[in-house]
């Protein structure tokens, strides 16, 4: 820190940064377009200029723009002088010229960051006369809409898209006031990321084409703090909703967590929850009953005292744990096939005894060096590979670092290091979205990644269990992995459920502990499959066959499914078995499926947005989130529909958690309880600027209804409160005078990118212990069969998620079922030529795919894709017998 | 006293190149030889320092200084670049090309002696895309240089080696600004790059880099050869060396010569361009380029020299004046030249994308008849808004310079546009 002098006032500032920077973690209003907390500075956009003086005695001084400008001990600026504030308003007008003034039909009217800016600079006359220059929009696929004429050369979507995240087919073309930032041609973007094109963009060039679908001003959304569901991340979110309709998915800024952005999946999952296929009333055999009803069937059905429940992974703590103390911490079962049960349990086990740090996104970000064992990260936990991206930065920083290059001056430090990548390791079954940066990959079957792995770890410390029949190539490759991983400050390890293979997640961990064993930080990054896959391991379940045996054994009469598609886990023959087994089945859910199908009792569960609830992601972070809608319809929380009697809110089922299972204890701290109030009041979730106010119902009565109550939070289903900021778990959206776009963010910081005032929302519950010894049974290596394949499942980022998929704009992404071998198994199919199908047995079905040719597959490997049919349920990896199809 | 005429005299005038053996029975590749037999690298750097050579594309900075920030020794990053700035396309400039096609090994030799002094392992030659002629006699110098040992590994015998590359613009303006020649040369979009870091830190592929004009590395052989004091003797003034002047516009012979750096305007323009032609009289020209500040009839007397020629207003820039005569509308001229500017914007900063565009409609609009009040004013605040470290490089500001000056010396005509709605030249 030092001392910097703005407007002829000491302010203390950060003197590794700039100017800008400086000014705005100050809390000064400094316009700004090219610059971004997560992208850095460039100097193009000219909108931060400040006047700098070279000492106390210079009146005269000079323009500077901020961004570019160090925040070195004793510089004086001005904000406020005359020729700065002129030149800033001229570089709006600039802007201007070109733009369209269309705010009124621009989806960004009200929340866009060039109107803030025009109005900060004071332009607000127009002095030209001459005409705009007019540009044709592309089609990008389902999530963008695309509006060129708005554009002002700002340049942050190409050098987010490109830069960050390491797309290519969004680029700048031509010069001058025509730079056309688009596509080579119309089509998709590519890149899994596009979406936080919406953010980035400083005006409506790209915006969401799903809330197009179902506008709403920002003004007039009622929102929420959330947490994405549709993977283990637990990216923050903030949704909004108006008139019964989710609207859309917004970035939360969590340092720790998901920072500026999300991945597509997350953004444009939501619109499931406006899903036909809802489920808003009780049904009983299928016919609807009230609320009251359904509640006192259920209560018969289990009074009995042989009911069981089977948990979900994507259902909240407070739901899970609300069925387990209904059933009896006996009876309560997980909602996971027994293989991938073992995966989750083996990596909280790990994670709880602890070898090396759980790593937060944010850690893997600053890793500087990565393992990645089993996982197409940006198919299976898709926000994590923006970080990956990032992480391989960190090495080639210290080549800007050499040459005095302040890592904020983004081009500056991109031309210096050039193509240079931090190492990065990938060992998985078949390609990934990473391997373009990845410095080397291995493909191989899961135990030959398994034995990559443990290979590794007895490099980095001798005292791991050797892999003794190791083939020579592959020692190389153990010996560059392991050096690279040893000679790293940061090192991380990444595994996860997708090879649904145990020894995957023992080999990293025993990687991650030879490396702290041997004195170096290793952090262990794992993958939950679901949002609360690790929540419910915490919560003890039984594993789900033990349910099976229970119910064939004639012991249960009842069985209650809570928010799970028992038909995506495990072949369709056993649930049709386990469910003929019992006598009353009773389905929690939200959206209809094949298991609410065969509900006696269905109860209308609340998803994401209706409801309160605590999940853990991969970090085994505790993280709320809130409802968005008042309760309107029968639809409910789940721990309401199954919550014991003595918990009128959330707050109790939290007490009784804690008490009942204390590893979630520190989970009851996630977010302030209920009776929080600041200044008296909760916080509104609505802003101060609501349109429809309490007039809403004025249409059947001008008597103003008293706002619907929510005794389960500190957040209120109003718009009056205090504009204070309330702590990070309960911000409900950013906004702050002058700053109505998601930029509002820089207000609610400390420092400028960095956390949240008052903290990151959530808590962490995995600290390492340094303790656990090695893993030590090895798998044999892997050997192909005649006539068979092994099938592995391959993650999709839009279609291997079931809530998301109910979701159109993603679904249309998803891909067509296929399977894939490489081109010599093609051939040994006699399929050389592209476009045939495949005949696979799997389970007891014969299906028929069209085959794919994927080069970088292993001989004997075959993939589907994981969650469609035919993965769906499967048992996978499996051997099955694959031939031409007739 | 005969003027000594070091970079053109040995180029022949019947507009054939100087071939390698030509080069050589007139002392070519001797300055490179006793630097390499007698000089180290520090010592050329030194020779050219204390030479007073001033960059020759337009700006003057130093050469010996731009060399001195070049990482030296065996810790230096490597490979490290020199390249030749032949991308000359500053409107009415053309003194690069005379160079290049009349003596091609001259500037060879200047490049590996620039190569050698910053130990530098790769040399390229940026040039113009429409430099036919250049180019290819460029190459073909290229490769008898190579068949001689002049370049390559362990350059004659020296254990000094060097690679040289012939790159050709696909053609920008902006591709002649050095750092956006760096980005057109590692195949990116030609936008500048931010200074610090400069080129001889962070240049090409992030490697330190040297970029010179052509002219400026033609100097260097004969600096080497005859020494830095006797290259100072070959100016009037302060400022060393020699400089090719040339004039474009109405003048009896537009051209081209190499005169003592320092030499009057007007002796350039009645001496050696012969005068205005017959039934016009002289209003101004733009002394260095289109990028340059108007100067007029009270200036003919001005040194043109990077300090004299600053001093008075302008920039010497490239040397090579435009001259504005009394029957061609200044308003036209700056007009066209604003046109120029804004095409060739190449998007970057707000100021040049938005600015110069919004410039050319308005004295478009004054050529058409269509000027308003309110217009002169709005164009002078454009100028002042494109001022140096307003934007991100220099290129607005350059175009800035013909429009204030324009503004400055010739406001009658500006304002006659607008009270008479229309060009009083053009309907004569």
């Amino acid at each position: 820190m030092g001392t910097i002098y703005v407007d002829g006032k000491p302010y203390e500032a950060d003197a590794k940064q700039n100017l800008l920077h400086a000014c705005l973690s100050l809390g000064f209003d400094l316009p700004y377009f090219c610059w971004h907390a997560a992208l850095g500075s460039v100097g193009a956009c000219r909108q931060c200029a400040v006047k700098e003086f070279k000492d106390e005695k210079d009146t005269k001084g000079k323009l500077v723009m901020a961004c570019m400008t160090p925040a070195k001990e004793e510089t004086r600026i001005s904000i406020h002088d005359p020729e700065a504030v002129a030149f800033r308003a001229a570089i709006v007008e600039g802007m201007m010229l070109n733009h369209p003034h269309d705010c009124p039909v621009c989806d960004v009217g009200g929340e866009c960051h060039l109107q803030d800016m025009t109005v900060m600079t004071g332009h607000d006359y127009r002095r030209t006369r001459f005409e705009k220059r007019t540009f044709r929009n592309q089609y990008l696929g389902p999530f963008l809409y695309h509006e060129m004429n708005r554009c002002i050369q700002c340049y942050r979507c190409v050098r987010f898209y490109r830069e960050y995240a390491g797309g290519n087919d969004l680029n700048a073309f031509g010069i001058k006031n025509t730079v056309y930032f688009g596509r080579s041609e119309d089509g998709v973007l590519e890149n899994e990321f596009a979406g936080n094109l919406v953010e980035i963009c400083p005006t409506g060039v790209f915006t969401d084409k799903t809330l197009r679908r179902h506008y709403t001003r920002k003004w007039d959304l009622r929102m929420a703090p959330a947490i994405c569901g549709h993977c283990g991340a637990g990216c923050n979110i903030t949704i909004g909703e108006r008139y019964g309709l989710l609207r859309r998915v917004l970035t939360r800024f969590n340092s720790e967590v998901n920072g500026y952005f999300l991945c597509d999946r997350g953004r444009y999952g939501y619109e499931f929850v406006n899903s036909e296929y809802r489920i808003r009333a009780a049904r009983l055999d299928g016919q609807p009953i009230p609320a009251d009803g359904a509640a006192q069937k259920l209560k018969s059905l289990v009074s009995g005292g042989k009911a069981i429940g089977i948990g979900s992974p994507r259902a909240s703590l407070e739901a899970n744990f609300a069925l387990r103390t209904l059933v009896g911490k006996d009876r309560f079962f997980a909602g996971v096939a027994d293989d991938q049960w073992q995966v989750i349990t083996a990596m909280v086990r790990i994670l709880q005894t602890g070898p090396a740090r759980s790593a937060s996104l944010h850690d893997i970000e600053l890793s500087d060096a990565v393992l990645i064992l089993g996982e197409d990260v940006t198919n299976s936990s898709p926000r994590m590979a923006l970080n990956l991206r990032q992480a391989v930065r960190q090495q080639p920083f210290e080549i800007a670092g050499k040459l005095h290059i302040p890592l904020w001056m983004d081009d500056a430090v991109r031309e210096a290091v050039q193509g240079v990548k931090g190492p990065l390791f990938i060992a998985a079954p078949g390609p990934t979205r990473l391997d373009d940066v990845a410095t080397k990959t291995y493909r191989a079957a899961p135990e030959d990644v398994a034995r990559l792995g443990f290979a590794v770890a007895h490099e980095v410390d001798p005292a791991a269990p050797e892999v003794l029949d190791l083939p020579s190539e592959l020692r190389d490759l153990v010996r560059i992995i392991a050096g690279a991983l040893k000679s790293a400050k940061r090192p991380v390890v990444i595994s996860g459920p997708s090879c649904r293979t145990e020894s995957v997640i023992q080999c990293a961990a025993n990687v991650a502990k030879a490396l702290c064993d041997t004195g170096r930080p290793a952090a262990l990054g794992f993958i939950a499959p679901e949002c609360n896959s690790f929540g419910l391991a915490l919560i003890e379940a039984r594993p789900l066959s033990e349910a099976f045996q229970v119910a064939e054994d004639g012991d249960s009469e009842t069985l209650i499914i809570l928010e799970n598609d028992l038909y995506r886990r495990i072949p369709h023959e056993f649930v049709d078995g386990f469910l003929g087994a019992v006598k009353h089945v009773i389905v929690l859910d939200h959206l209809s499926n094949d298991t609410t199908a065969r509900a006696e009792l269905l109860l209308p569960a609340g998803t994401f947005a209706e409801s309160d609830g605590t999940l853990i992601s991969s970090e085994g972070r505790a993280q709320r989130f809130f409802p968005v809608f008042a309760q309107q319809t029968d639809v409910r929380e789940s721990w309401r529909w199954l919550g014991d009697p003595t918990w009128s809110t959330l707050d109790d089922l939290l007490a009784a958690l804690a008490q009942a299972l204390p590893q979630l204890a520190p989970a009851v701290k996630a977010a302030p309880s209920s009776k929080f109030r600041m200044a008296g009041a909760k916080i509104p979730r609505e802003p101060h600027r609501y349109s429809g106010l309490t007039s809403i119902t004025a249409n059947i009565s001008v008597v103003e209804p008293k706002p619907p109550d929510d005794p389960d939070s500190a957040l209120a289903f109003s718009m009056e409160g205090t504009p204070d900021q309330p702590p990070g778990a309960l911000q409900p959206f950013f906004w702050s005078p002058g700053w109505n776009s998601i930029q509002a963010v820089n207000k609610f910081q400390n420092e400028i990118g960095d956390e949240i005032r008052g903290g990151d929302p959530g808590v962490r519950l995995f600290e390492s212990l340094q303790s656990g010894a090695y893993f030590t049974t090895i798998p044999a290596a892997f050997a192909r069969r005649e006539a068979e394949w092994l099938v592995v499942p391959i993650e999709h980022i839009f279609g291997s998620e079931e809530l998301s998929l109910r979701a159109p704009a993603v679904a249309e992404l998803a891909p067509a079922p296929y399977l894939a071998v490489n081109a010599g198994d093609a051939a040994s199919l006699h399929m050389e030529e592209p476009g045939g199908e495949v005949e696979i047995d799997l389970g007891s079905i014969k299906h028929r795919l069209p085959l794919k040719i994927v080069r970088e597959l292993p001989g004997g490997i075959a993939g589907i894709p994981a969650g469609l049919t035919p993965a769906r349920g499967a048992e996978l990896p499996a051997w099955c017998r694959i031939s031409k199809a007739p | 006293m005969t003027l000594e005429k070091p970079l053109t005299k040995d180029i022949p005038a019947d507009g054939r190149a100087l071939d390698l053996g030509g080069y050589e029975r007139v002392g070519g590749y001797q300055a490179l030889r006793k630097a390499l037999r007698d000089m180290t690298p520090q010592k050329v750097q030194e020779e050219v320092k204390n030479s007073g050579l001033r960059g020759r594309g337009g700006a003057g900075f130093s050469t010996g200084l731009k060399w001195s920030f070049t990482p030296m020794g065996a810790d230096a990053p490597r490979p490290k670049y020199v390249i030749a700035n032949a991308d000359e396309m500053e409107p009415g400039t053309f003194k690069d090309r005379h160079l290049m096609e009349g003596n091609p090994h001259q500037l060879i030799e200047g490049l590996i002696l620039t190569a050698y002094a910053n130990q530098a392992d790769i040399a390229y030659i940026f040039i113009r895309g429409e430099y036919k002629f250049s180019e290819e006699r460029l190459a073909r110098a290229v490769t008898e240089a190579y068949a001689a040992g002049y370049l390559g590994k362990n350059i004659l015998g020296s254990g000094y080696g060097l690679e040289m590359y012939l790159h050709v613009s696909a053609g920008r303006y902006m591709c002649g600004e050095e750092t956006g020649l760096l980005n057109a040369l590692e195949g990116k979009r030609a936008n500048p790059r931010a200074k610090p870091p400069f080129p001889q830190v962070s240049g090409l592929w992030g490697k330190p880099t040297i970029v010179n004009n052509v002219e400026t590395l033609a100097n260097v052989p004969h600096i080497i050869n005859h020494g830095a004091a006797w290259f100072q003797s070959l100016s009037h003034t302060k400022d060393a060396g020699t400089k090719l002047y040339g004039a474009s516009g109405k003048v009896k012979r537009p051209g081209l010569w190499e005169l003592p750096m320092g030499t009057t305007m007007r002796e350039i323009l009645e001496e050696h361009a012969g005068g205005m032609r017959e039934g016009l009289e002289f209003r101004g020209a733009l002394p260095g380029g289109a990028s340059t500040d108007f100067l007029v009839p009270q200036h003919l007397d001005v040194p043109m020299d990077f300090t004299e020629v600053q001093q008075a207003g302008s920039r010497l820039g490239t040397g090579t004046m435009v001259v504005l005569d009394d029957k061609t509308c200044p308003v036209g001229m700056v007009s066209n030249l604003i046109h120029f500017f804004a095409q060739e914007s190449c998007g970057w900063c707000t100021p040049c994308w938005s600015g110069l565009n919004w410039a050319k409609q308005i004295l478009k609009a004054l050529e058409d008849g269509e000027g308003k009040s309110g217009d002169l004013e709005k164009l002078e605040f454009q100028a002042k808004f494109w001022a140096p470290g307003h934007t991100f490089c220099a290129l607005a500001p350059g175009a800035a310079e013909p429009l204030q000056s324009a503004l400055k010396y010739f406001r009658d005509d500006f304002e006659r546009h607008i009270q008479d709605q229309c060009c009083a030249f053009q309907r004569r």
